[in-house]
């Protein structure tokens, strides 16, 4: 395994420039929809709810659109790559050199972990403005953003995989990520919810993405940022484990 | 000296239907190698076998020595293949797509065999134009640069032609004959058998999964013997004593190619003047007659047909 590689250099490139030549989509337009949710959610709630104690509604719920764009964003550049590429058929041009399932692997995962930090940095700076931020532990707010990308673009290289078609990829993302993200505390504190609930969001591994992202900011969460950590990690080497294997028995690639 | 691609026993199944059913070849390096069959014969399965594209469920397949699942790294640093489909990344120029394909492969700075390439393949004029604003024989020539970026020992070309004017066709085999010529192994598929004809030194054929020819060109077209003597008669009818020399296909199935034309089959040019002779005695009277030398198609034709060749 070589991080270094040239082949692994090339894919990361390639994957990198394949987005920024797309970037009023794959940038612009999801920071867009972020300000968005903090104009009519922030407008409405604001002064009416309190999710952690001393800190307003407007600013708990930058870092959770924050975290929301980053997962969102980075899942969307290795699945959406995959599966264009398996639909028009240039997948081919990537199978055919002596690239490793690690480099392969490494290269989406990274650059997927690149747009979902540039659209996370361009939500942030967007929505900054709109409240007093503070940054307790802002190497906690690197780790889960880098930990979060990573799981998701991890994530978005099994779908791109497994998915033979457009629809069964927006299935993966509706009913699966999307869902998992919403309910992860992204506009509301787990704490507030019903006791059924509350134990149901702790087998949500999106939720300690965003708990301990959102403890940076605030040094305040539902559960212990080593905690989370820790969900996180074992979460992230599952998926990695499942993506290699994928990728090393030629699922739905090498027939 | 290693074979540039040793096949052995290769089978391949799909969902019950069986694609390759033990397909064994050895082609040697610096060969002109042509893999022919009709549609469904087993032609792109094998290239996408030799290209790890594909894993056969028995047997296995070596470039150059070196096993395309178990040392894939190796084998496919030997191997460049140009894939049938007109596939494209529609994110990138020529040569974003070139430089890339060249950093899959490892090799960075390789812009001066990218332009070489390029060059071949009068697709210098067109380096910096998006790969969708190009032409379908554009296309086709970019994946034939891009199989060749990494200047591998053996380059598969899967129906390279298939779709692109005479000017790509020229173009193309005349830089495919170089680098065969400056040692590099070209195995070539292809539904044109003139082209066939024109380049390979060897050709295997497969029908339904299995090769069901092996040999050189020369020694395949002498298989065919000969030429066809094509003779449309005015008047008269074909007489008895050359009913044996008509081609197989219309004496079993009763045709002659409609009217009074009949195909004879001519193993010397001395032999003309004996049948010219025959007809007139018969009474026939010859309106067009034409000699044509036998050929790959002939040769294709006979063995697909499951006729024996003589």
């Amino acid at each position: 395994m070589n991080f270094f590689s040239v082949g692994f250099r090339t894919l990361f490139y390639k994957e990198i420039l394949r987005f920024w030549k797309v970037a009023t989509q794959t940038i612009a337009a999801p920071v867009v929809t972020s300000m968005l949710y903090l104009l009519i959610f922030g407008h409405v709630l604001e002064g009416k709810v309190q999710m952690l104690e001393g800190v307003n509604y407007t600013a708990f719920l930058i870092p959770g659109l924050v975290m929301m764009s980053v997962l969102q964003n980075a899942f969307a550049n290795s699945s959406s790559s995959l599966i264009q590429s398996k639909i028009t058929g240039n997948l081919v041009f990537i199978l055919l050199p002596p690239l490793s399932h690690w480099e392969i692997l490494s290269a989406y995962v990274s650059a997927s972990v690149v747009r979902g930090l540039a659209v996370g940095a361009g939500v942030f700076i967007i929505t900054a403005w709109f409240a007093h931020l503070s940054f307790v532990a802002p190497l906690w707010i690197v780790v889960f953003a880098l930990m979060g990308a990573a799981i998701l673009g991890t994530m978005g290289v099994i779908a791109g995989i497994w998915a033979e078609k457009f629809d069964q990829l927006a299935a993966f993302q509706n009913f699966l990520i999307m869902p998992a993200t919403f309910l992860a505390g992204v506009f509301y504190s787990i704490q507030k919810l019903p006791p059924f609930w509350l134990a149901v969001s702790h087998f949500n591994p999106f939720f300690y993405m965003i708990d301990g992202f959102r403890y940076g900011f605030f040094g305040k969460s539902d559960v212990s940022p080593w905690t989370s950590l820790a969900i996180v990690a074992v979460f992230f080497a599952v998926l990695a484990a499942v993506a290699i294997n994928m990728l090393r028995r030629g699922y739905k690639l090498r027939h | 000296m290693t074979a540039a691609i040793q096949i052995d026993r290769v089978e391949k199944s799909y969902k019950g239907f069986k694609a390759l059913k033990g397909v064994s070849l050895s082609i040697e390096q610096g060969e002109f190698f042509g893999l022919l069959g009709p549609n469904g014969a087993g032609k792109t399965t094998l290239i996408s076998t030799i290209a790890g594209l594909i894993r056969p469920d028995v047997g296995s397949v070596r470039i150059h020595g070196h096993d395309v699942v178990t040392d894939q790294r190796q084998a496919r640093m030997k191997l460049g293949v140009v894939p049938q489909e007109l596939v494209f990344d529609p994110f990138f120029t020529v040569r974003e797509t070139l430089r890339l394909q060249s950093g899959y492969f490892g090799l960075k700075n390789n812009d001066k065999w990218i332009d070489e390439v390029m060059e071949n393949l009068d697709l210098t004029a067109k380096a910096d134009v998006n790969m969708r604003a190009l032409s379908g024989g554009m296309k086709r020539r970019v994946l034939v640069a891009q199989a060749l970026v990494h200047k591998p020992p053996v380059i598969v070309l899967d129906e390279p032609t298939a779709g692109v004017d005479v000017e790509l066709r020229q173009t193309l085999w005349k830089f495919i004959s170089r680098l065969n010529r400056e040692g590099h192994t070209v195995v070539l598929t292809t539904h044109y058998l003139e082209e066939a004809q024109a380049m390979c030194q060897r050709v295997a054929m497969l029908k339904t999964g299995n090769v069901v020819a092996l040999d050189t060109m020369s020694q395949l077209l002498r298989r065919v013997s000969g030429s066809s003597l094509v003779v449309h008669l005015k008047h008269g009818t074909l007489p008895e004593g050359l009913r044996h020399l008509v081609a197989h296909d219309e004496h079993d199935e009763g045709k002659n190619n409609g009217g009074n034309k009949y195909t004879l089959r001519v193993n010397a040019y001395n032999e003309v003047e004996g049948i010219l002779a025959r007809l007139r005695e018969g009474g026939a009277e010859i309106d067009e007659m034409q000699l044509q030398q036998a050929d790959l198609e002939d040769i294709f034709l006979q063995i697909m047909d499951g006729a024996p060749v003589r």
